[in-house]
């Protein structure tokens, strides 16, 4: 079974200290104090996430007066059910969706085919190929001429702004070039003397037992697309066409009074409003995290190991 | 089956057989050694023209979004009218070039860049160094695991939310501000003062990044050899001369190739994460190249002055990192390629 996690090592792992060695007194106190250092880290790490979660149920009053640290004071759900009601948000949060599922399906097509063959040594003209990839790392055309160029397309105002430029990360194209690399040729072989070509081997064997690198390059790019805003700034100004983390640009842009950049009316917008809208947003990406973090780490692992 | 992947293997790579057979383990074979110069691109269209199939649109692809628009940067000498193709309409030499070298806007946004991407440098890249060895010395692997767990997590929250969570804690009414009033002082209006731009954006890029930027490192911890500690245990080194002899220089590779990295995007400072953050207020201090740019070319519509400052920025970026790499190379023995 071909596994991601075939190189990349368990970074989970603690140091076994033989139980013969005694700790100096200074490194025991050393012990305590790492700890409880990285108990307070932890604890800054999430204070954000409390801290919005208090804000987004408590009563406008306390929040204004600066009396919302922990936990809500006043409770009120009202303006949870207002923004959970409102058809703009809905608008942003399916866009969002579209965007990301869209955008993760192209890039996906892109990169796994493009990998593939680049992992072929042996294939005339793939010295050039992995080069043009790797330029893309250290050089990009630059904001204005990319600007002119989605504009020139048409693209402006369409999805396809959002899920096609960004379709190959140079990166990601590497990590699973590396991997392909690894695959083991019998079954390639055995499979091609069994007739089978070359789409056949791909298709029908080596992405079914690359599940684990496929699925982990479909995270890098989903959370890609999921907190991307910018370019939906620069190219979908139809509100319809939003995705929902612009949307909460906006509510933060109107809040402080930076909002005339993006075209918009300068309210006052709630720090409760904000925060319910950030609580949304970030729901999705908490709750699925913990199962997929192994995915991520090990994808950055795999990053490392030179192509 | 073991037996046909020696004999594949054998054969040199650059003779042209595959070494996964692909598809032509059945067409025609492995050619002999003999014709390895007249192995042609009609040849190796022919045996991996599937192959080829999958370079097709990812190679256009590249070629349109990535390659045109670095062409697209000869709208810096050509003037763009509204209208005109996206290479521009004429040229005018080094016009757009002498403009922002004699713009004093520039320079102060040259040097808010410079100013702040040393600072991330310097303050945020030895951090996730330091979090790592204070991990790799924790002996509970639950305790590692969930502060591994807490602290990654920042990493995929989305700069609009990273921002809200600024506004949110050094809002007037937040908790930053309620600290400060605790202990008697004065509220600070932290978003409209120029002098607080460069902590506020520091300190959220530390709490974004930091976690996440311990992967490496902790990685690179694992592959030092146990052993090592064991001898100089007994050669009677403590804790921390074992750090300083053993765990520093087991990770300096990595280390290198990071700091190349960072150097190398040093110019291209958060974009993204200032556009969110600044306002008119707050100029003075966060204003960087890329901001002006997007200001000067989407806002004011000068496209040919936004593309010659962008140009430039791109060409010190190139020279910054390949320069670190060239260093690298030549004192510490690590690099990218």
């Amino acid at each position: 079974m071909v596994t991601t996690d075939q190189n990349v090592p368990d970074i989970t792992r603690v140091r076994q200290v033989p139980k013969t060695v005694k700790d100096s007194r200074s490194y025991t106190v050393f012990r305590v104090v790492n700890a409880t250092v990285l108990v307070i880290v932890c604890g800054v790490t999430l204070y954000p996430f409390v801290n919005l979660i208090a804000k987004a149920f408590s009563s406008h009053g306390y929040i204004v007066a600066g009396q919302v640290n922990l936990w809500p004071r006043g409770f009120n759900t009202t303006t949870l059910m207002e923004v959970l009601t409102q058809d703009r948000f809905w608008t942003g949060y399916g866009n969002t969706i579209v965007h990301t599922v869209g955008g993760t399906a192209i890039a996906m097509a892109l990169t796994t085919t493009m990998a593939y063959a680049l992992a072929k040594k042996h294939l005339k003209g793939r010295s050039f190929f992995i080069g043009m990839v790797v330029v893309t790392m250290f050089f990009n055309g630059g904001l204005v001429p990319n600007y002119l160029l989605i504009s020139g397309l048409g693209f402006k105002n369409t999805v396809w702004a959002i899920i096609i430029p960004n379709a190959i990360s140079a990166f990601n194209l590497l990590v699973m070039k590396a991997f392909f690399e690894n695959f083991p040729n019998d079954l390639e072989e055995a499979a091609a003397i069994d007739g089978m070509t070359v789409y056949g081997i791909f298709f029908r064997i080596v992405l079914p037992l690359s599940k684990a690198v496929v699925a982990t390059m479909i995270l890098f790019y989903a959370v890609a697309f999921w907190n991307s805003w910018f370019p939906a700034m620069l190219y979908l100004s139809d509100p319809e066409l939003q995705p929902v983390t612009l949307y909460l640009r906006n509510l933060l842009a109107g809040a402080t009074g930076a909002g005339r950049e993006a075209g918009m009316e300068e309210v006052q917008i709630g720090a409760n409003l904000q925060a319910v809208t950030m609580l949304l947003t970030v729901i999705p990406i908490v709750c699925v995290y913990p199962f997929v973090q192994k995915y991520f780490v090990s994808g950055v692992m795999l990053g490392s190991v030179k192509g | 089956m073991a037996r046909g992947t020696g004999t594949v293997d054998t054969v040199p790579q650059t003779a042209g057989t595959p070494p996964g057979g692909a598809d032509d383990v059945s067409a025609d074979g492995p050619p002999p050694q003999q014709l390895r110069n007249t192995y042609t691109w009609a040849r190796a269209l022919r045996r991996d023209w599937r192959l080829y199939t999958f370079l097709i649109l990812p190679v256009a692809y590249l070629i349109i979004f990535r390659y045109v628009p670095m062409a697209g940067n000869i709208v810096a000498f050509r003037r763009f009218r509204p209208g005109s193709s996206m290479f521009g309409d004429e040229w005018v030499g080094f016009y757009y070039i002498e403009m922002f070298i004699s713009d004093p806007k520039f320079w102060d946004v040259f040097l808010n860049t410079i100013v702040l991407g040393t600072l991330t440098l310097v303050v945020v890249f030895p951090l996730p160094i330091v979090l790592a060895l204070m991990l790799n010395e924790l002996r509970s692997r639950r305790f590692k695991k969930i502060a591994q767990t807490i602290t990654y997590l920042p990493h995929f929250m989305s700069i609009v939310i990273v921002a809200g969570f600024v506004y949110q804690l050094t809002a007037l009414n937040g908790t930053v501000n309620q600290v400060i009033t605790a202990v008697g002082a004065d509220p600070v209006s932290f978003m409209q003062r120029d002098d607080w731009f460069r902590t506020i954006y520091v300190t959220s890029e530390i709490w974004q990044v930091v976690g996440f930027g311990t992967i490496l490192y902790l990685a690179a911890l694992t592959t030092i050899d146990d052993q090592l500690y064991e001898a100089a245990r007994i050669d009677g080194a403590n804790r921390w001369q074992q750090t300083w002899h053993i765990t520093l220089p087991g990770i300096r590779p990595t280390i290198v190739v990071l700091l190349i990295l960072n150097i190398g995007t040093f110019m291209a400072v958060g974009f993204e994460k200032v556009l969110l953050l600044y306002n008119p207020l707050t100029y003075a201090s966060g204003d960087v190249i890329a901001t002006y740019i997007y200001r000067v070319a989407l806002n004011s519509g000068s496209f040919s002055y936004g593309a010659a400052i962008g140009l430039f920025e791109a060409l010190i970026g190139l020279t910054l990192v390949l320069s670190a790499n060239a260093i690298a190379k030549r004192t510490v023995g690590a690099s990218l390629w």
